[in-house]
This record gives structure tokens, sequence and C-alpha cells, in this order.
């Protein structure tokens, strides 16, 4: 689904990642973890097309991205859910809008008023909360907002960065059941988080791969964890 | 032309749920509106300035091109001798279509402003004029005030061009600056709507970030910017030219055919049709003016 062979990434002064190769195979489910600063945010950005690679190669969907034109890159967000941690709404529609929202832009407005739309609503707790404006919302119910947002398409691939960086304790875990449940049917994770407990308390429910990196190098993290 | 089309019906095609991905913007919307309003106004007037000095230009032309005047002054007991010559020779002249004498009564009431409707030619020593219509070769004074002067001693022949030509060429020259103004006018819309559409686009900057995460394409995010500043423009022009129409068609009008150029500003026959073409060449302006901001904005973002 996600090929990156032999990566390296730079913001202009020296490397940030060096020498990056992962595939993520679809139905996987993988934690990517690491000290703030060490580049997670930017290897899931190079894992939906918003940067390029300074080095190496990266496919999405068989595709090199340096071959991709923009709108390219749009139609492949279709196929890829993201979730940012300081996730943005259009703060002038309502909450059901906006996980609606992927519809509109890709021309299947007729399914955003379906039972669809009810169940995810109903699925991520916001049914109540569909008429609120974004900025209304608590810090759970955006990111849970964004991640409806993110899989209403049906996405084969669902990259999350930081999802649980805003709430506590209870509601990451609601959080990251969710993910679960996404990966049981047959999604594709990633995500991207420095909280170690919460990954422990994860792996008891599925069986997840942790990447750390460490030295702008990817390595994959076994039994200590 | 297939694929024009196309691009047309996606970019006027409503849809309403693309229009309210961006946020209302009630004051700097007024402001469109208004400046492409303001612009329509002063763009009828340039029309009407433009089409009335090309009309006069054509008209001065046309008339006073083709036309001469040969005045026989001669005692009485020759004058329709000399009159008879001279029309002689204008017959054989190349480039004259036609001439002929004015009659006594067409003489009278060329005077009859001066001299008041009563008066008797007969007591006055009224020189004889002979009108003559060019062909549109035109004829060669100079050669035929030469055979005059040696056969009709009392003709003068004055075909207008001393004092005819600067007047066209004000004319025309007035025509090309109304031209230049309504250009003049549609650069300006141009450049407003550039303003007020960057403007826009960078107010939305967090709008076009979540519509490109959740996978729209440059069109989408690009037409629902588009839709909004072509429809004020052309609402804005459309009042605007409505107002400019209004205000020419209020214009005092009349005046004799020597009239003036200023009564005779405004609009003839289907000249009345050549404003309704403003709003749409506004909304046409405003369409290309945001489409090359949205571009350039989106073009700068992963």
């Amino acid at each position: 689904m996600i090929d990156l062979e032999n990566v390296a990434y730079s913001y202009g002064g020296g490397e940030l990642l060096s020498d990056i190769s992962l595939k993520l195979a679809p139905g996987s489910f993988h934690f990517l973890t690491g000290p703030s600063g060490s580049g997670k945010t930017t290897l899931m950005k190079l894992c939906y097309g918003a940067l390029l690679p300074t080095a190496g190669q990266v496919k999405l969907f068989d595709a090199d991205v340096r071959g991709l034109t923009r709108d390219d890159v749009a139609l492949l967000r279709r196929r890829v859910g993201v979730v940012h941690q300081d996730c943005q709404f259009l703060d002038h529609l309502p909450v059901s809008e906006n996980i609606a929202l992927p519809l509109h832009v890709s021309g299947r407005s007729a399914e955003a008023g379906g039972e669809d739309l009810d169940d995810l609503m109903h699925w991520v707790g916001l049914t109540e909360r569909a008429n609120a404006l974004p900025p209304e919302l608590s810090g759970g119910e955006r990111q849970r907002a964004a991640l409806a947002r993110a899989v209403i398409m049906s996405p084969d691939v669902i990259l999350a960065d930081e999802p649980t960086g805003n709430v506590d304790w209870d509601m990451s875990q609601r959080l990251l059941r969710l993910l679960i449940e996404l990966n049981r049917m047959g999604k594709t994770v990633l995500v991207a988080t420095h909280d170690l407990s919460l990954i422990r308390a994860t792996k008891a429910h599925v069986q997840a791969r942790v990447l750390r990196i460490a030295n702008r190098r990817i390595q994959l993290a076994g039994a200590d964890l | 032309m297939k694929g024009v089309v196309a691009f047309l019906e996606r970019a006027f095609h409503s849809d309403s749920q693309a229009d309210r991905v961006v946020p209302p913007s009630g004051f700097t919307a007024q402001l469109t509106l208004f400046a492409a309003g303001a612009m329509a106004f002063l763009a009828v007037f340039a029309l009407a300035l433009s089409l009335a000095a090309g009309r006069l230009a054509d008209q001065w032309g046309e008339e006073l091109a083709r036309s001469a005047t040969i005045r026989i002054a001669a005692p009485a007991d020759q004058q329709q001798a000399q009159t008879n010559a001279a029309l002689r020779i204008l017959e054989t002249t190349r480039g004259v279509a036609q001439a002929r004498a004015l009659t006594d009564e067409e003489q009278a009431a060329l005077l009859a402003p001066w001299f008041g409707a009563t008066l008797e030619l007969d007591t006055l020593p009224v020189p004889r004029l002979i009108e003559v219509i060019e062909t549109a070769e035109g004829m060669d004074a100079a050669g035929l005030r030469l055979r005059l002067a040696a056969e009709v001693p009392g003709a003068v022949l004055d075909d207008h061009s001393r004092w005819r030509a600067p007047l066209v060429k004000a004319a025309s020259r007035l025509k090309t600056l109304g031209w230049l103004a309504i250009i003049l006018i549609a650069s300006v819309t141009a450049a407003m709507v550039t303003l007020a559409a960057n403007a826009a686009l960078a107010a939305n900057a967090q709008v076009i970030a979540v519509l490109r995460l959740v996978g729209a394409i440059d069109d989408y995010i690009a037409h629902a910017f588009i839709r909004r500043f072509t429809l004020r423009a052309l609402i804005g022009a459309a009042v605007g030219m409505v107002l400019g129409m209004i205000a020419v068609l209020l214009l005092p009008s009349g005046g004799d055919e020597t009239a003036s150029f200023l009564t005779g500003l405004g609009f003839q026959g289907i000249h009345w049709l050549y404003p309704l073409l403003i709003p749409p060449l506004a909304a046409g302006v405003a369409f290309l003016a945001t489409r090359l901001a949205a571009r350039r904005t989106l073009e700068g973002l992963t």
C-alpha cells in the first residue's frame, strides 16, 4: 500500500530522516514512535504525498509520488484518511457537514445525507453534536470528528498523527478502540504517538508492530515494549 | 469546443455545497459588487462617447467628403450662361456623380435665416450655387478649379476640405479614446477582482488546506472562489449598466443636425444593445482574474 525505499528528507539543514525503508502491508497495524522532533509528522506527510522525499522513493498504491500531479495527489487522499493532532475543520459549517465533506468534494454528495453518515456519527459518539460548529467542540470531540471525516470515504489506509495528543486517558483509549475496529475491518492503520503506555494498552487487543525513529533512522521495536 | 462547453458547465453549474465551503464574506462582497457596478456605469458612458464620436466622424467624413459647392458670382446677364457652362464642365469631370444648380426657392430657404422669408431674391445679386456630389473615388479638385478658371471666370469651387479634415480627425481620435477608456475600465476591473480574490484566498487559507486534505482537486477549490467572484461581477455590472443606460436615456437630446456633439451623445438604434454586453464581459474578466489568482495560490500549496 505504502512503500518507502531508502527515503531521506531534509528541510534544508541536515537530514531529518535518512535511509528509511518501510512497507505498510494491507490490513497491518503500525505504531510510529520516537521523541518530539524526531520526524514522526514528516514521515506521516511523506506517506500521504504532502511532502516529497529529498532522496529515495515513495510509492503510494504502487505509484511513485514524484510522478503524481497535484490532482493525482488529491485523488489519492480520498483513499487515505488522515487525522492530525490539531485537526482543522471548516469552522462555519456544522460538524455533520464537516464529516461529510470528503463525499461532497469527490462528487458523492448524494450519499452525504444517508444512513451511513448517521451510523458513523453514532459510532464516534457525536450524534448529539451533529449541528454544533467545530469551534464549539471539546478536544476529544474534535479528534473523533476528524477520525469520522477520515474514514467516511472508506479509505484503504488511515494515518493518525498524535490523535490522542489533546485528550485524556479515557478518551485516548476510546479513540484507539475505534482505530482497532477499523483495522479489524481490514484497514491499514499507522498511528504516530509518543505515548508508550497507550501502545502497551493497545497491543493487548491487536497485533501491532511498533516502529521507532531514532538517530534519523527507523527501527522495529519489539520485545522491549 | 466540447472541452470549452464542459468547462463552462462545470464553472457555472450551481453546486450549493461547493459554494458553501467558502465562508460568506459580507463587506468585501459588497465592495466587489460596488466596484463592478461603478465600472460598468463608466463603461456605458465611454461606450456612448465612442459610438457618438464614431457616428459623427462617419457622418461628417462621408457627407462632406462627397459634396462640394460651386459658387457662380457673375453679372446678372451672364449668370445663367456661366451656370450652364459650369454644369457642362461638371458633366465631363471624372469623379462627379451628380451636379445641379440650386433653385431660387432653395437659395431663398438658405438665406431666410439672415434676411427673413419675405425676401425677393430678384432684387439682390445673389450668386448661384451648384451642388456637386462626388462618387466614391472623389474628384480632382485642383484640376476642376483650373478648368473652371479657364471657362467660367465667375466660378469658385469650395470642396469643404479645408475645415472638414480637422473635425473628422478630432472625432475619430475621440472615438479611439473612448475605446481606450473601455479597455482601461476592463483592466481596472481585472485588477480589482484579482486583489479581492487574493484577499479572499489568503483569508481562507485554512479552508483551502482542509479541502486539500480531504481530497478536493484544484478545480473544485478554485471554482468555489471563481463562481463567487464571477457572480458578483455579473450582478454588480448589470446594475451599473442599467443605471448607466438610464442616465444616458435622460440626457437631453435634440437640436438640429449640425447640432452639437453634446446633444448627440447617446445610443442610436442597434447601439442600444451594445451596453448589454458589459455585464457578461465583466463576468468574463472576473472569471479569468479569479482563476489566475486561485491557480497561483493553489500551486504554492502541497
